[in-house]
This record gives structure tokens, sequence and C-alpha cells, in this order.
């Protein structure tokens, strides 16, 4: 297979970037996105180029680095799976393909498709956990946990924190990424005990680093590598409310 | 507590939420009372005179400009936040995603012709009936079956067949009434999720109720809108020397 | 010099060695851990669970990561799930029981006390990360559930759905956030360690590159803790990430910190088959999956044939034309071997050219049996996100068809040798989880992975590091403006110059696939004399070509892949050498070393306890010359060694 890639260039953070148009050939309908990537930066070095910078790194769909927008879609358009697991198969022989970094200014480019997601850890850090100390705990099972409840709070853990929601959402809203967090500890009696001040704390940091306002559109949830439901956004803004009603 | 409805995101939005949904409720309340249009005449003028320029009709008003300014004015607000936030480079290819409803992607466009529509209605309706009680100004003066013709403030129905006589109202209106219908095909259902009350049971029924309550809003206006166009000479003599009755 | 090494087990009962250990170690008050500074290196299971619970006894911490998040460390990977001797199955497991298969899994090639202790922990871990909200598979009583893994007889593996290593990262990432924002931790992350400074024989530093900017920078502090995870990527395609590496393993190494049986790589069994030359790594297919799938080939030659030229589909097959074999060679455990067992019976089938896909290096793992006894609804329950996986990757319905599956480089049980306080031969220098040699002996058990790094990072560590730091308390802030600083940044500087100098023709990658290549013919699942030799002088020539040959674009003052590629691909250059050297060495066969002239008659490894019942120790002797080893001999006190036997 062939294909024409419209690629975003750019340096570095500072520098002005711009679509650069590079062609690939003989590549095999097995060949995975980022492997026919790996092909073109190749065939850049080799050409004496500096190949095109991008995340990656387990490539079996749950480290999250990977963060390329594909012909308008997150992840590309297939559904429910992340770039490193996207077949050329899914793509037209001899067809175009328009790759750009994630765009949301909370995620400065870095360089070319890399960007800083660094906003995502600093939201986890101003919550996102449990308040336990190592060996302080009880035994593991002193506290039965219906087994829906646990599936649930399973679905939201399933995040890998890749930024696919705040890249693709119109308003470059952060909330399925928060809420996922929120939801999956709110659903185990012991997220319950700090849940109030999570929610309060996760919603402010989110607001400060400048993500946008949710407005349901269920963007998020439709280019989810993870289908993660925005039921649990419903769920963060229940938290949420009810955590400033009791101030 | 204050604050949070307006330093916070999801605050914000339950402020969009809160006063959402209670246009949405005044709305379908002025649907009913102009429902009455089609069976009575006489009847809707007499919900006119309830309404005029009395205290709690006034303080309704109020309250609902109020609303309708509150709504707008957060929309704005939250539409300059997420512009900000989508950074400065855009992306050179966007898609509709899958699932994903078109209305709910374009609320400030169906928003901002929700409102001109609303301008026009107050122009239409507000400024020639309850805007003439308040300021006791004379009352409108109309062409109507070919001669000059006051209109009383409370003859409401008079009004409406006078202004639906014309096609080109009409189609204002209906075009008025289908960005209203997009409109809340997505914020009825999104006024729920915003407040925390949905999940993936209920995603499906909010939905329908949604779609059954914006079509419902659609079908209720338009059709005393059509109606008035087509018996709009009937009504007009039937109206013309129509005098309160309170 | 020769090491002269000092493991530091505890004397006593075995069950009593840990406990006896803890009681006579130092420990650091709380107004002088504050005085002193820990860097860890890595924040996978191991680096974040002890750089968190570092930060939580007061310690200054700074941890480091290559990847924009500590979160995305290859832990996050780990499917299956986690072992503990809980015994919630009540099917009479034990500590003694998990240790006992966790030596035997290892073909008696691991520390008994290191093990020992490993078992003990093992269900504290599974009470912190419940305590930490991980979403644990749980039963409709509320209470947690269990599976079982290969090399057990028992069900005491506990997971969360096929994403176990990912909810326990996130568990350990949780607990470093905390810390983070309770100041007790400083993340660094895009940087990547190059060397680590040496003063006075005790480990003080490190140099990192900032890899967004290029920036050099030195840290301070009284220890340094290495958390790297293993080298499988030597191999080019393995089940690791891409980004995972052996060097800052390697400059210990280089600094002196003995490494220790560089050549025990696990060969996993259930691993996608590799499709084409332009692959970039193998996508493993969970242990677990083998609790319900059966392995097979067809038994005969004509079906295999129909099946490579597409005229037969698999599910043609009459099942008495189909060959189980591990079910026939292992009856007791049957699809449930240890992964080397299972590893080597594949091998053997498609060497005899059973192999079922075009190239021959593939066989089946069927969920037939599995799906007329329990229902499609139940598979999908339990392996969906595997099976849907398995069709994006390979376009075939894993319901109707069987999987194709293939064994894989996964995981390297060999690292940097350490004493029972997990400290290497460098004072102050530690080494835990994958990054270290110590508890998997020759093999590792499934679920056995996410166990130790855990176990190391919130309940060995932090103990352990006490010993050592009681002794700093006097020390001040480390300088980092000291001749042992500027001599490790020119040395790296230096580096990196030389590889830019090079100006070749090759790309980093293109030298990588060769290293692989050369790693998989000669120093993988079956090893020989000849071939270990073979690759010890071509890895050497192809070493000498990367030096000659390489072509490095860029600069180093900005985000340059390249060059970060580059000078891991130098480390494993040398690495690559390292295993085929300890390769040649141990004559013996055991766990995922397998040297053809050892097997017993039937095929099985071939243990010369008599001669290589030792931990192989290497001593860096510069580029060029041959490492000098050591040995640690590992004296069994209270388990016989015995042939390992998974057929009865």
């Amino acid at each position: 297979m062939n294909f024409t890639l419209k690629i975003w260039r750019q340096k570095d953070a500072k520098s002005q970037g711009a679509f650069e148009t590079y062609k690939v050939e003989n590549i095999s309908a097995d060949t995975s996105f980022l492997e026919m990537m790996d092909i073109l930066n190749n065939n850049l070095i080799h050409a004496g180029q500096e190949p095109v910078a991008f995340d990656h790194d387990c490539r079996e769909g749950i480290c999250g680095m990977c963060s390329m927008h594909i012909n308008g879609h997150a992840h590309g358009p297939s559904q429910a799976v992340t770039t490193c697991q996207m077949y050329m198969r899914k793509f037209k022989d001899g067809s175009t393909i328009t790759i750009e970094p994630w765009r949301s200014a909370a995620f400065p480019v870095i360089r070319d498709l890399v960007v800083d997601r660094g906003a995502y850890d600093k939201i986890l850090q101003a919550g996102g956990f449990i308040s336990v100390r190592t060996n302080s705990v009880p035994d593991g099972n002193a506290i039965p946990i219906p087994k829906a409840d646990a599936d649930e709070s399973m679905d939201a853990a399933a995040c890998v924190g890749c930024g696919a929601c705040a890249a693709t959402c119109k308003n470059g809203s952060a909330m399925l990424f928060v809420a996922a967090r929120v939801s999956s500890l709110a659903k185990l009696p012991q997220g319950k005990v700090e849940g109030a001040r999570r929610a309060k704390a996760m919603v402010a940091k989110m607001d400060e680093l400048g993500f946008g306002n949710c407005t349901n559109t269920g963007a998020c949830q439709a280019q989810c590598p993870k289908s993660i439901s925005i039921a649990h956004i419903a769920r963060l803004n229940r938290e949420f409310l009810a955590a400033k009603l009791q101030d | 507590m204050g604050c949070f409805l307006t330093n916070s995101s999801v605050g914000k939005k339950v402020v969009m939420s809160v006063t959402g949904c209670f246009l949405v409720l005044f709305i379908l309340f002025h649907m009913s009372m102009n429902l009455t249009m089609i069976f009575s005449r006489e009847g809707y003028n007499l919900i006119c005179e309830f309404l005029g320029a009395n205290w709690y009709a006034l303080a309704g008003t109020a309250l609902l400009a109020a609303g309708v300014a509150v709504h707008f004015i957060y929309a704005f607000i939250l539409t300059i936040d997420n512009y900000r936030a989508r950074g400065k480079q855009r992306y050179a290819v966007t898609v509709q995603e899958k699932g994903v409803a078109w209305s709910s992607k374009n609320m400030l466009v169906l928003g901002i012709i929700v409102i001109m529509g609303l301008g026009l209605h107050l122009v239409h309706f507000w400024s020639k009936m309850q805007l003439v009680e308040i300021l006791h100004s004379g009352a409108a003066i109309e062409t109507i079956n070919g001669a000059e013709a006051s209109i009383h403030p409370a003859n409401g129905a008079l009004l409406m067949a006078f202004t639906f006589s014309k096609w080109y109202n009409v189609v204002l209106y209906l075009v008025w009434f289908a960005a209203l219908w997009f409109h809340l095909t997505h914020g009825v259902w999104s006024m729920f999720q915003t407040v925390g009350f949905a999940n993936d049971t209920w995603y499906p029924r909010l939905k329908c109720i949604a779609n059954v309550v914006a079509t419902l809003i659609f079908l209720g206006f338009a059709v005393v809108a059509v109606l008035c166009f087509l018996k709009s000479g009937e009504y007009m003599t039937e109206m013309l020397h129509w005098t309160p009755g309170l | 010099m020769a090491y002269k090494l000092d493991a530091k087990t505890p004397a006593g009962e075995l069950a009593q060695k840990w406990s006896n250990h803890k009681a006579a170690i130092k420990v650091v008050s709380p107004a002088n851990k504050r005085k002193l500074d820990i860097i860890v290196v890595g924040t996978g299971l191991g680096g974040a669970s002890a750089a968190a619970s570092l930060g939580e006894l007061g310690y200054n911490v700074k941890i480091f990561c290559i990847s924009d998040s500590p979160r995305r460390a290859h832990s996050i990977a780990a499917q299956g799930g986690i072992n503990a001797a809980k015994n919630y199955q009540n099917d009479n497991d034990s500590v003694y029981r998990l240790f006992y298969d966790t030596i035997k899994g290892g073909d008696y090639r691991a520390r008994e006390a290191n093990v020992y202790r490993l078992a003990e922990v093992s269900n504290l871990i599974i009470d912190q990360c419940v305590a930490q909200g991980v979403p644990f598979a749980r039963e409709y009583g509320g209470l947690l559930a269990n599976r079982s893994f290969g090399g057990a007889q028992v069900s005491r593996t506990f997971y969360a759905r096929g994403q176990t290593g990912q909810q326990l990262l996130l568990g350990a990432y949780a607990a470093l956030n905390k810390e983070i924002a309770a100041g007790s931790v400083k993340s660094y992350p895009r940087h990547e360690m190059l060397d680590v400074v040496i003063e006075n024989g005790e480990a003080c530093g490190i140099i990192a590159r900032n890899l967004v900017t290029g920036e050099i920078e030195r840290h301070g502090a009284h220890a340094v803790v290495i958390a790297t995870g293993g080298y499988g990527n030597v191999f080019f395609l393995s089940t690791n990430a891409m980004a995972s590496n052996g060097s800052a393993a390697f400059q210990c190494y280089r600094k002196g910190a003995g490494f220790a049986n560089p050549c025990f790589t696990q060969i996993h069994p259930t691993c996608i088959p590799v499709h084409g030359t332009q692959q970039s790594k193998l996508t493993l297919m969970s242990e677990s999956l083998r609790n319900d799938g059966r392995i097979w080939v067809p038994k005969k030659m004509e079906d295999v044939e129909a099946i490579r030229k597409g005229t037969k589909k698999p599910s043609d097959i009459a099942e008495a034309d189909r060959d189980y074999y591990l079910e026939r060679r292992y009856p007791a455990f049957g699809n449930l071997v240890p992964r080397d067992v299972a590893s080597r019976a594949a091998k053997e089938r498609c060497d005899a050219g059973y192999g079922v896909n075009e190239t021959g290096l593939a066989v089946f793992l069927d969920f037939k049996t599995a799906i007329e006894r329990l229902g499609k609804e139940t598979i999908k329950q339990r392996y969906g996100n595997l099976f849907d996986m398995y069709e994006e990757i390979t376009d075939v319905n894993p319901y109707e068809q069987p999987m194709q599956i293939f064994p894989a480089v996964h995981y390297t049980m060999g690292g940097i040798w350490v004493d029972y306080n997990l400290m290497t031969t460098i004072p102050g220098l530690y080494a835990i989880g994958e990054a270290n040699f110590s508890d998997h002996g020759a093999n590792r058990l499934g679920a056995s992975a996410l166990m130790q790094g855990l176990a190391d990072g919130y309940f060995v560590l932090p103990y352990t590091i006490g010993d050592y730091l009681a002794k700093k308390i006097q020390a001040p802030k480390v300088s980092t403006d000291t001749p042992a600083f500027d001599e490790a940044e020119k040395g790296v500087r230096a580096r990196i110059e030389r590889l830019f100098a090079i100006k070749g023709n090759q790309s980093v990658d293109d030298i990588h696939k060769r290293l692989g290549l050369i790693m998989w013919d000669n120093v993988g699942m079956a090893r020989t004399k000849e071939s270990l030799e073979k690759a010890i002088v071509e890895i050497q020539a192809l070493r000498k070509e990367f030096y000659a040959d390489l072509k490095l674009v860029g600069c180093n003052e900005s985000f340059n892949v390249e060059l970060e590629k580059a000078l891991r691909l130098e480390d494993f250059l040398e690495l690559g050498e390292l295993m085929a050297r300890d390769a040649l060495n141990r004559e013996e066969s055991c766990g995922g070393h397998f040297r053809s002239e050892h097997q017993t008659e039937d095929g099985e490894a071939l243990r010369h306890d008599d001669k290589f019942a030792y931990a192989a120790v290497w001593e860096y002797k510069g580029i060029d010359n041959a490492p000098e080893m050591t040995i640690e001999q590992l004296d069994y006190e209270f388990v016989h060694r015995a042939q390992r036997n998974y057929k009865d």
C-alpha cells in the first residue's frame, strides 16, 4: 500500500509549525500505524532529515503514550483503540492521511507530534489518590465491595491518561479524564472517605490549568480508546455539587 | 458557597442547567397557553388579560428576563473560556464523531438564533402588549382587513392572527422554532447530566425525553402559527372588536 | 579484582529471617530522614512504590522517568495478575507453598531467603493495593476473586480484568502523586539517567539528560535506587515497550556494580507470531488465556501443510488429529506449565516441522473446548478485551478460529546483583524490581513480576535502605560541584559527541534489528557453545560497525529520540555480548537458559547443581576486555533441589 502523509512539523514549543508532505510506499496491510511511522522515519534518517517526533511506548494500547490526531480523529478512525493498535488495513490504499498533534491550550507542543501532558499529572496530584500510608491498611477482604461497584470502578479505572478526551473536545475540557479518576474511587468504600475533598480539588486544578468547560457533547466518549462513559462525568458532577453544597 | 457558581467549570454549567430548565418550563407554559388559540380566541385573550401589567406578571417577566440574560451571558463566558482552552492552533481536519449530535456542538449558534427570534417576538408581541401597559402608552395601530385599527394590549389573539397573516413571519417563526428544537434536543438531557442525574441506563431515556419535549414544543408553537396563517382573516374578523372582560 | 560478595542473608529459620533482619538493621529518626536525599530512577511498580513509601517516611526523594509521566512505565502493560499467598480459595496455599513454587519455578537458581521474604510480604501487597483503590476482580459476595497461573496448582492470582499491571501501577502512581503533592517527592519526567556518580566508592548521584531540552543535569543524593526494569529489548523484538532499555543498569555495571546472571531471559510462550520484517514489537497474549485455552498443533504433516496453504481451516482438523502436546507431555500441569517449559515445547514442535503459519513459527491456542463448556458469553467476559486485541492485530476472529501464538522475549531474570538489602556491590546504590536479579532464579512464574516490584518498593527497600542511610545522618547535602560529577558529566558529553561525530550510513534501528537477530538466533530459546561463541564474535563486529557507521541526525540540544535510541543501543551492544558470555559460561540448562548440549532424554532442561548452583556476577573491565566473573554460591538450606517435574 502507498500513502501520502501530511504531518505537522514543529521544531520546539516556541517555533511556528507547518504541515509537511511525505510519501510512504510498499506498506503491508498488517503494518501498524506506528510501524508505518517508523518506516517513514527510517527513510527520513537515511535521507539525512530529522525524523518525525511522536510519543509511543508500549504499542499495546495501555501505556497511553501515543497521541496522534489522524484524519480528524484522536487516535485515528478506528473505534476504541489507541493509535498504536491501528493497522494500515483500515486505510484506503493511495489515500492522504493528515496527522496532527493533540491541540489544546493545556497540552503545548514540544516537538512535531509530541505534546506536554503534564497537566494531567498535576490534576491527579491535586487529589487523584486515596491517602493511605504504606502498611497501615486492613486485610484486603476486610471490606466487601459489591461486584457491580468494583466492576464499575474498573470501567473508569481503565483510563490510560492519553489525553484524547481533552484533545478531541471542542471545548478543550478534561472532564472525562478527571471524572474517570473521581468516579473510579467514588465507587469504592475506601475512596469515599475523602471523596468530597477529591472532587473539589481535582476540578479546581483542572480549571486552573486552563481546560475548558464540558458541554456534554460526548465527543470524548466517542474518541476514548477505552470507551469510558460520560456517565462518570455525571457522577463527578454529582460528587462535586454534593461537596460544594455542604461547604 | 455562592462562588463556585461563578468560578468553577462545573458550577458555571450548573447555572446553565438551572436557568435552562427554568426557560424550558416557561416555554412549555407559553406553548400550552398558545394552544388555547386553537380552541378559543376569547379564552386566549383571557389569559393575556390575566398576565397584564400586574405585579405577579411583572415579577414573572423580570425573572424570566433575568433567566434569559444569565443563560445568555454564561453561554458567552463559557464559550470564550472554551475557545481559549482549545488553544491558538486549531485542527486542520475535524470530523463529526460517531454518536455525537450536531446540535451539541452548535449550542451557541442555535442559542443566538433563538435569541434573535426572541427579539423579533418581543417586537411583534410584547412591545404591543405588556410593554404598552407598563408604559401606559397608546395601543398599537395596525392595518387590519384594509383599515387601520388599534389593538388592545390584551388582545393577543388579534395580534397573533395579524402577525401570522404575513407569510414571511410564519417562515421566520418556523426557523426560530426549528433552532429551538435543535437547541432543546441537546439542552434538555444535558441539564440532567450537568446536575449529575444521568447514567448509562438513563441516557437513552433522557435523550428520548429531550426529543419528545423539543418536538412537543416545536409542534405546539408551529401548529398555532400555521393555523393563524391559514385562518388569519377569520380570526381577525372575530377578534377585531373584542373588549376586555376582566 | 574479583568481588567479595556478601549476600547478607540473615541467619536463622527461613520463616524468621526477615523478622530477625528487620529487628537487627538500623533505622533513621524522622528528624534525620528530612536531611537525607534519595534518587529513584524509574517509575514502574518498583520505582513508584519505593519513591512513594520513602517519601512518606520523610526522606527527600527525586524520581526520574524517561516518559512524559510516571504512569507510562511498562509495568502498566502487565495483564494477568499478581500472586499472593492469601489462601482465600481454601486450596491449601501458604507462604511456604508460594515460596516453594517460586523457587522451583526458578529452577533452583534464586536465593532462598529472598524468595521466602517475597512470599511473606505478598499478602501485604494485596492489602495495600486494595486500600489504595485498586479495583481487583471480586466475587458476588464482594470478596476478592482469584485465578490460576502457570507453575502453580493453587489459585492465588489476584487480577483486575486483563489490566492488573495497569491498576497496580496506577495505585503506586497515585501514592506517588500523594507524595509529590505533599512535597516529599519531586518528579522529573522526560529525564534519562546517563550515568551514576560514585565518590569514595559510594553512589552519590546521577547525571541525567533532560529529554526535551537536551540539557545535561547533575543530581546529588545520599543513595540512588535503580528501578529501570529489564533489558529484553536487546533482542529488538520483544514484548517490552519500545523505550524499555537496560541503560541505567548498564551504567551501574560500567561504574563497578556486579551484573548477575545476564543470560537468564524469559521467553513468553503466548505472543502473537512475527508477521514481517517491518514489525516493531511483539504483542503478548496474557498467560491467563492458558486457564481456558488449549495449545496444539496438528498430528499429521499433511494437515499442517493444508493449513499453511489455506486449503484447511484449523477448525476443520478433527479432535483425534490434534496434538495437545502440553497435555500429552505434562499431564499434571497440562497447559499451565511454567513459561520456559511451554515455550520450549512450542519450539520443539515447530522445529519438528509442525508450525502452523507460513513461517512455520506458530502453534494454536484454542478456545473451542472452553466455549463449548462455558459458553461464548463467559469466555467473552473473561478474555473479551484480549480477543478483541487479537482480532484487531491479526484480522482473525479467535471465537471461531484458534489463535496463533509463538514464544517471544518477555522478561529478564538477570540484572544488577544485590544483597539481601537490595544494595548492589556499590554502597548506596540499590536495584529493585526487574532491574535486579534476586528473586526469580532462572525463570519467573507468571504473576510474580508485579509481586516482586511492589514487594521491593513498598515493603523491603524502605526498611533496608535505612540501614545504610543511618550512617549518613551526619553527612551534608551532596554537592554536585565535585570532580566526580565533573568527570561523569564530561564522560556523558563525550559519549554523545562521539555518536554525532560518526556520520555513517546506518540508522539506529538498522543496527538494532541486526543485533536482535544475532541474539534471537544464537542467544535465544536454545543455545549451544557454537552459537554463543558465534554471537560474541558477531556482536563485537557489529559494535565496531556501530562506532564506524552510525547515522545520527539532529543535535543534542533538542528533543531527539534518535539520540536516546542510539545511547541505549550502544549499551545493548555491550549487554548482548555479556549475555552471550554468561550463557557460554553456564554449561547447564536451567529455567529460561537452555543449552542444547544439556538436556534430559525427554528434552527437559538438565541442571548441573554440582557445578552451577551459583549466581554468576560479572564485573566490567572495559569495552573490549572480557568481564571478570565472581561466584555467589547459592546454598539451599531448606529446599531439596530436584529435577523440575510438571508431569505428575
